[in-house]
C-alpha cells in the first residue's frame, strides 16, 4: 500500500482504527465500547476459564458434525445433479431458493423440531453450508470438459472410471470452492444456532456477557469468533491454492 | 520432380480393395431435423495416412467421430479389421483437437493413461509410456504437467498417448489447429516420420489445403450440408525431398491450387 509515496505497512489500517478505538473506550463515551486493551486483557482471561473451554468444546462439535454432514450430503448430491437430468430437475429449485434465503428465520422452526440442545445447532450448521456446497459440486461436474469424458471413452473407460478417474478430479476445484465457502457460512450457522437456542456453548456466553453488560468479554468473544473463522477459510484457501496449482491451466 | 509429383484424381469410388482397415458403409447422420451426413462410402488402407478434408459444416469431424465410436451413425456401418463398430474400441486411438489430457496428471501418467485403462501393470506402462514420450520429442518433460508446456507440446502428448496404446488406426482430429504456424510445421514433418516408422493407418482430419496435401496419401474432400464425398485425390508427393522442397513444389502446388478450385464454390 502507498501513501503519497511512502509505503505504509499493511497492518496500518488495523492499527489506526485499534488507536481510535482505544481512545474512544479511554474517553468512555459509551459502555459498549471499553478500552482495545481491556478487551485484549479479558480474551486472555477469558480462554483459562472452564466455562470458555467447554463452550469451545461444544461449538466445535456442533460445527464438525453440521459441516461433515453437509459435505457428506452436499458434494454427492451436486455431483449427482450436474450428471443426471432428473435429479437435477427435482432439487434445482428448492437449492436455488435456499441458499439465498434467510435461514436464521427457520432456527425457531428448528427449534421445535429438534429441541433446545445441540441437534438444532448442528442442523443449523449443517442448512447454512449445505446449498453452496451442492451448487458448487454440480457447478464442478458440469464445467468437465467434453473431449475429457470423450478421451475416457475412446480409451475404453467404463461409466465408473469415467466418473471417478477424470469428472471427479476435474470438478475438484469447484468442490473445493464450495466447501471453502461452506465452512464460513457453517461458522455463521454454529453461532446464530447458539445464540437463538441461547443456552448452549457460546450463545450462552454471549447472552451472559451481553445481559450482565460486560462488554469486554464480549468483545473478546466476538474477536475471538472473527479470528478462529479466518484462520479456517485461510486453512482451507492454502489446501485450495495446491490443487487450483493444476487446475488453473484448463 | 515436378512431373513425379502428378496428382491422380477421380470421382467418387466405390471399388474395395482388399487392405483396407477401415470400411464406411453408407454412413448417414442426423442431428434432429438437420442432416449432417449423407450416404458416405469410404475405404481407409493400411498403413496410410488419409485426410478428410473440407469447408466447416461438412460433417469431417462427426465422420471421424463416428469411426471412433464416439458417436452413433443415424445409419449405416463402420467396419475395423471386419467387425461392425458399435462403441470405442482398442484397435483405434483418438488424438484430440484440444488435446484432451488431464490437468492433474504428469506427462507419463497422460501418455499412459491409455495404458492404465487398459489394466497393464504401471512398471510396463511407464516403460512404454517413456519410449513414446522420447519418440515425440519430449524426453525429460515426463513428470511436467499439461499447464507447463506449449500448446505445441501438449498435442505432443495427445500423440503419444494415442502411440502408446498401439491401436491399428489412428483418428487425428484438427490436431494441429491450436498449435501456431511454426511448430505446425514441424509437427506436420514430424507427424510423417511417425507415419513412416509406425506402419499404421492414419485418418486425419484438417481445414488446412496445404496441411492435407503435405501429409497426405489420400484426401478426400467433403461437401458440405450435407457431408458428402465430392472428391478423392492423391496427391502422390515424392517425400524423399526436403519439406522446403516439396512446399515449393510444382506439383505439390498443383493440387493445392486443384483442392482450392473445388472447394471455393463453399467459401463465403
Amino acid at each position: 500500500m502507498n501513501f503519497y509515496g511512502t509505503r505504509i505497512p499493511m497492518m496500518t489500517s488495523l492499527i489506526f482504527w485499534l488507536l481510535i478505538w482505544e481512545i474512544v473506550g479511554r474517553l468512555e463515551v459509551m459502555f459498549l465500547i471499553p478500552p482495545i486493551t481491556s478487551i485484549v486483557a479479558a480474551g486472555f482471561e477469558l480462554v483459562q476459564t472452564g466455562s470458555w473451554q467447554s463452550a469451545s468444546m461444544i461449538t466445535l462439535r456442533s460445527f464438525v458434525y453440521g459441516m461433515a454432514l453437509a459435505i457428506i450430503v452436499g458434494v454427492p448430491l451436486g455431483v449427482l445433479m450436474g450428471r443426471v437430468k432428473v435429479i437435477d430437475n427435482i432439487f434445482g429449485l428448492w437449492v436455488n431458493m435456499f441458499v439465498s434465503a434467510p435461514l436464521s428465520a427457520l432456527v425457531p422452526i428448528l427449534m421445535i423440531l429438534f429441541g433446545m440442545g445441540e441437534t438444532t445447532v448442528v442442523v443449523t450448521v449443517f442448512l447454512f453450508a449445505v446449498w453452496i456446497i451442492v451448487l458448487d459440486a454440480r457447478a464442478g461436474v458440469m464445467q468437465v470438459p467434453t473431449s475429457l469424458v470423450e478421451m475416457g471413452r475412446s480409451y475404453g473407460a467404463s461409466r465408473w472410471t469415467i466418473f471417478s478417474k477424470i469428472i471427479l478430479f476435474s470438478a475438484l476445484p469447484e468442490i473445493l470452492a464450495g466447501i471453502r465457502i461452506g465452512l464460513i457460512r457453517g461458522v455463521k450457522g454454529v453461532v446464530i444456532g447458539q445464540i437463538l437456542v441461547s443456552i448452549i456453548g457460546y450463545g450462552e456466553l454471549f447472552e451472559l456477557y451481553s445481559r450482565s453488560f460486560d462488554m469486554e468479554r464480549f468483545w473478546a468473544l466476538t474477536m475471538l469468533l472473527f479470528a478462529a473463522a479466518m484462520l479456517l477459510s485461510a486453512g482451507v484457501e492454502h489446501f485450495e491454492k495446491r490443487i487450483e496449482y493444476y487446475a488453473g491451466a484448463r | 520432380m515436378a512431373n513425379s509429383a502428378l496428382a491422380r484424381s477421380g470421382s467418387v469410388k466405390s471399388a474395395t480393395s482388399n487392405d483396407a482397415v477401415v470400411q464406411v458403409r453408407d454412413i448417414c447422420k442426423n442431428y434432429g431435423d438437420v442432416e449432417a451426413l449423407r450416404g458416405i462410402n469410404l475405404e481407409f488402407e493400411r498403413g496410410k495416412l488419409t485426410t478428410l478434408l473440407g469447408p466447416s459444416g461438412c460433417g469431417k469431424t462427426t465422420l471421424l467421430k463416428i469411426i471412433a465410436g464416439l458417436v452413433p451413425a443415424t445409419s449405416g456401418e463402420i467396419r475395423v479389421n471386419g467387425r461392425v463398430v458399435t462403441g470405442p474400441g482398442p484397435e483405434r486411438a483418438f488424438v484430440f483437437q484440444d488435446f484432451a489430457l488431464m490437468p492433474w496428471a504428469t506427462v507419463l501418467r497422460n501418455v499412459g493413461f491409455g495404458l492404465e485403462l487398459k489394466g497393464v501393470p504401471a512398471a510396463e506402462r511407464d516403460r512404454t509410456a517413456r519410449r513414446y514420450i522420447e519418440q515425440v520429442g519430449l524426453a525429460g518433460f515426463e513428470q511436467k504437467y499439461p499447464h507447463e508446456l506449449s500448446g505445441g507440446m501438449r498435442q505432443r502428448v495427445g500423440i503419444a498417448r494415442a502411440f502408446a496404446v498401439n491401436a491399428d488406426v489412428l483418428l487425428l482430429d484438427e490436431p494441429f489447429s491450436a498449435v501456431d504456424e511454426q511448430n505446425r510445421r514441424k509437427f506436420q514433418e514430424d507427424l510423417l516420420r511417425l507415419v513412416d516408422l509406425e506402419k499404421k493407418t492414419f485418418i486425419f482430419v484438417t481445414h488446412s489445403i496445404e496441411e492435407a496435401v503435405y501429409v497426405s496419401d489420400r484426401i478426400i474432400l467433403l461437401s458440405p450440408r450435407p457431408g458428402r464425398v465430392s472428391q478423392i485425390i492423391d496427391p502422390m508427393i515424392d517425400r524423399s525431398a526436403s519439406p522446403d522442397d516439396i512446399r515449393r513444389d510444382a506439383g505439390y502446388l498443383d493440387v493445392v491450387e486443384e483442392i482450392w478450385q473445388g472447394l471455393r464454390q463453399y467459401a463465403e
